[in-house]
């Protein structure tokens, strides 16, 4: 199953759990399960049904480009982090 | 001088041709933006606000309209109201609200430079006459300058509708909050033999790109528009004027002038909106261009910050936990690179735990652009002068030390996932091996500080189309602004796999209709991400001559090979045909070649850097000169290795301006008192020695040449690597930049007290 890291000013919505086995096999199932698991969590990740702008994905040590479209492998590894640009303007 | 671990057998990539936009920078014919006139053109100028902090109460333009020669005058009204919400604009996310509110004050200006107004008239001067006719009245409120200030309970607030989730429904200038941690921070530091915590602060600093913003906007009866710019990023351009004006982005075409530098300040807009509102209010093309002054009160710095830092290492230099504080100043409208600065300060050394907060503070200072790894160099001044404290504390020498903490491919990143493979261990022991770092430096009031750093580079959208001409050479189109050399590198590519010489293919960067979406020359993307969309077009090229080849051999594709720029038939006694003699008969065998590839590029190799400095101080001003400076960094694979040292020298030197001279310096009003580039000083050759380079080549194995960008590290070294050569040249830990004379010869006075006070009591 793959694993999600969750990130630390959000791990408030997994009681301190910072490693999560989630199944799914792209983005969206990922994080779907997880707002089940962890109620909340998903609408801190979500914006009209995609990954927000200020968030980027790694999976498996590579930054994706395909927000919730992409794929995610049985034993992958996927992160949540800011986006590099961060900023608003 | 370089150390590769590249194997490619290459002919092209790795030499150093004459650049092929050489000629016309040389002669004066390139064309600039402020070098763009049309009939009937008409000057814009901008009415810019006087006040740190003001409500606009009223805004008066008719005495300025019945000035004879002015055609025009917009302000905010003339904007659509724009969506406060988080877009993606290549490598920036923006709010468009807020953008829209830079671009023209709506009620509130929020920095000295704001603009409120911009005029058209038939010349610059009538322009500038009519802005002194425009009455606006302002309630003037008590500016907000820094972190403290704007943090401080009951300061005034700058945005009413800002709020942060997790300090309530109320309104903050804080607009947000990131956190990373791993591990157990206060069993790391149990764990810990010594222990250092320093406060740091830095000033806002500028770009300083030699030439100002421009624009010419065309706003045409039919609704389209043209824009002619400076700019890193034609594409961005159009989708952020086109949220600006609410406009369709299909309506705007953007025409990306020649561009005399941008360090990532060019990467967003300010006249280019207005040029097309002022234009579609004339029926004339309007040409805005920024004078000094305007480009330093009113276009994009990097924050000042205030970063707090402490770190733990056990007798044997093992690194065992960071605790990290820090604060950036994101300017008046959210978005200071703080979160990349979070994700870089640490980013080159392991550390089993660790816990960073940092924080992103508006304030009444113009809103903050990216700048050469946006972040990365306030927070390397930082952590890497508490290295060194360590380092000398552990007694081991500071390159040492760094060697035995630092990330090498598997080490878990500040974010979490593991760095493939890596080159920073390599610019440690390149500088450490390096004549510089094993020469002796002698002489009283002289040190030699080292220092690293760490840049994520970027990735993102790029298109590519390779022309194959009739007589055989070839055009390589993209979409991405040469800011540093990248058509030299794009020719390489292309001529590189189509076997050609690098003189026979000509690169032309495209405006914004003439190729498919090529995001911001940012993020040292270029060379990585439009290199792979051009090495993927040319390829394509490549499979469609191996296929008229075949046609014109009357044979299978496989039968049919291409090596060195030449298509040979497999397993019989046909000559090879090269591509001049295939040319020719494209007409019988299917028309045109054109090779084509769009890439979201995924692969990105991040980048290390480090840098040895050695400088001396004036004992009695603080003057520091820098004697010599070396900078070693992973490059990758090097595709025109002398457009890789210039970045390299390039960044050094903005990084030792940063270090010594540079400094946004506010009255107590908020007024910019040195908005000139006489009383902001970035360094001239004068000040630097010629600045040494080791390319480093560890092949960055998501790419098909094993390129990393190289436009950013070499700036995030040199702040600390100065701080720690000032403190073995004359004993005090500097804590704050610039290290100019006033503030060192302080420093060094106050240390000098101390020692004769501490003598004295002995």
């Amino acid at each position: 199953m793959p694993t999600v890291v969750i990130p630390a000013l959000l791990r408030k919505f997994t009681g301190g759990i910072e490693r999560a086995e989630v199944p799914g096999k792209s983005i969206r199932e990922l994080v779907r399960h997880l707002g089940e698991r962890f109620p909340g969590i998903d609408q801190q990740l979500l914006e009209d049904g995609d990954i927000r702008p200020s968030i980027a994905v790694s999976i498996d040590g590579e930054i994706a480009t395909g927000g919730v479209l992409d794929a995610v492998g049985e034993t992958s590894e996927v992160h949540f982090i800011p986006a590099l640009g961060g900023g608003e303007v | 001088m370089a150390a590769s671990t590249t194997t490619g057998n290459f002919k092209v990539i790795g030499t150093r041709p004459i650049r092929h936009d050489g000629v016309d920078k040389v002669t004066g014919r390139a064309k600039y933006g402020a070098d763009y006139a049309f009939p009937g053109m008409l000057h814009g100028k901008v009415l810019r606000s006087p006040h740190a902090h003001a409500n606009i109460k009223s805004i008066k333009i008719d005495k300025a309209l019945k000035l004879p020669g002015v055609k025009a005058i917009v302000t905010s009204k003339d904007l659509p109201q724009a969506e406060n919400k988080l877009e993606q604009a290549g490598e920036m996310t923006i709010n468009p609200m807020y953008l829209s509110m830079n671009i023209l004050a709506h009620d509130k200006v929020l920095y000295d430079g704001h603009a409120i107004a911009a005029v058209a008239a038939t010349s610059p001067h009538i322009a500038e006459e009519a802005l002194r006719l425009i009455e606006v009245e302002y309630e003037v409120l008590p500016p907000v300058m820094t972190v403290d200030a704007a943090t401080r309970p009951g300061a005034p607030i700058l945005l009413k509708d800002l709020r942060n989730k997790e300090e309530g429904d109320k309104p903050t200038n804080v607009a947000q909050h990131y956190q990373f941690k791993r591990g157990d921070v206060a069993a790391g530091f149990k764990a810990a033999d010594y222990i250092v915590e320093r406060e740091f602060n830095t000033a806002m600093v500028h770009q300083g790109y030699i030439e100002p913003h421009n624009a010419v906007g065309i706003y045409n009866s039919d609704g389209q528009a043209t824009i002619y710019c400076s700019t890193q990023g034609a594409f961005d351009v159009r989708s952020l004027s086109a949220q600006v004006l609410g406009m369709p982005v299909g309506r705007i075409k953007v025409v990306p002038a020649e561009i005399g530098g941008g360090f990532g300040g060019k990467t967003t807009i300010y006249l280019e909106p207005l040029s097309v509102l002022l234009s579609k209010k004339t029926g004339a093309p309007v040409k805005l261009v920024m004078s000094r002054s305007e480009v330093l009160r009113a276009s994009g710095p990097t924050s000042g910050s205030k970063i707090k830092v402490k770190m733990g290492a056990a007798r044997d230099g093992k690194l065992v936990a960071a605790e990290i504080w820090m604060a950036y100043e994101a300017g008046a409208f959210p978005g200071s690179p703080v979160g990349a600065g979070a994700m870089c300060i640490i980013a080159p050394y392991t550390f089993e735990n660790f816990q960073i907060d940092a924080y992103d503070v508006v304030v009444n200072r113009p809103k903050t652009a990216a700048y050469r790894a946006p972040g990365a160099t306030n927070a390397a001044f930082a952590s890497e002068t508490v290295i060194d404290e360590l380092a000398e504390k552990c007694g081991i020498d500071p390159l040492d030390f760094r060697i035995k903490n630092g990330v090498k491919e598997g080490a878990a990143q500040v974010v979490g996932p593991a760095f493939k493979r890596i080159g920073f261990i390599q610019t440690c022991e390149a500088i450490k091996h390096s004549e510089h770092y094993k020469s002796k430096l002698t002489g009283k009031f002289r040190g030699r500080g080292v220092a690293s750093g760490f840049w994520f580079n970027a990735g993102m959208q790029s298109s590519a189309t390779v022309n194959i001409h009739t007589d055989g050479t070839a055009s390589v189109v993209t979409g991405s602004p040469d800011i540093g050399g990248s058509r030299a590198s794009m020719a390489m590519i292309t001529a590189e796999v189509l076997g050609l010489p690098v003189t026979d293919v000509r690169p032309i960067t495209a405006d914004t209709d003439s190729i498919g979406h090529t995001d911001v020359t940012g993020g040292s993307r270029v060379t990585f991400a439009t290199g792979m969309a051009v090495y993927e077009a040319a390829k394509d090229a490549e499979r469609q001559l191996i296929e008229r080849a075949a046609k014109v051999w009357e044979k299978k594709p496989d039968e049919v090979e291409f090596r060195d720029g030449k298509l040979y038939a497999k397993g019989d006694g046909v000559p090879p045909m090269s591509i001049k003699q295939l040319a020719p008969r494209f007409p019988r065998t299917g028309g045109p070649i054109t090779g084509r590839a769009s890439v979201n590029a995924r692969g990105v190799g991040p980048g290390f850097a480090t840098t040895v400095v050695d400088v001396e101080v004036d004992p009695d001003t603080g003057k520091v000169q820098v004697l010599r400076c070396t900078v070693a960094q992973d490059a990758g694979k090097a595709i025109h290795p002398s457009y890789v040292e210039g970045q390299m020298q390039g960044g050094t030197a903005q990084g030792i301006g940063w270090a010594l001279n540079e400094e946004y310096f506010y009255d107590d009003k908020g007024t910019l008192r040195n908005s000139g580039f006489l009383d902001y000083r970035i360094p001239t050759c004068l000040d630097l020695p010629m600045i040494e380079t080791v390319v480093v080549e560890e092949a960055n194995p998501g790419h098909p040449l094993g390129v990393r960008g190289v436009g950013e590290v070499s700036i995030v070294p040199p702040v600390a690597a100065v701080a720690n050569a000032i403190y073995r040249a004359v004993g005090v830990r500097m804590t704050e930049t610039p290290m100019s004379p006033p503030k060192l010869l302080k420093a060094m006075l106050k240390r000098r007290g101390a020692t004769q006070h501490s003598a004295a009591a002995d």
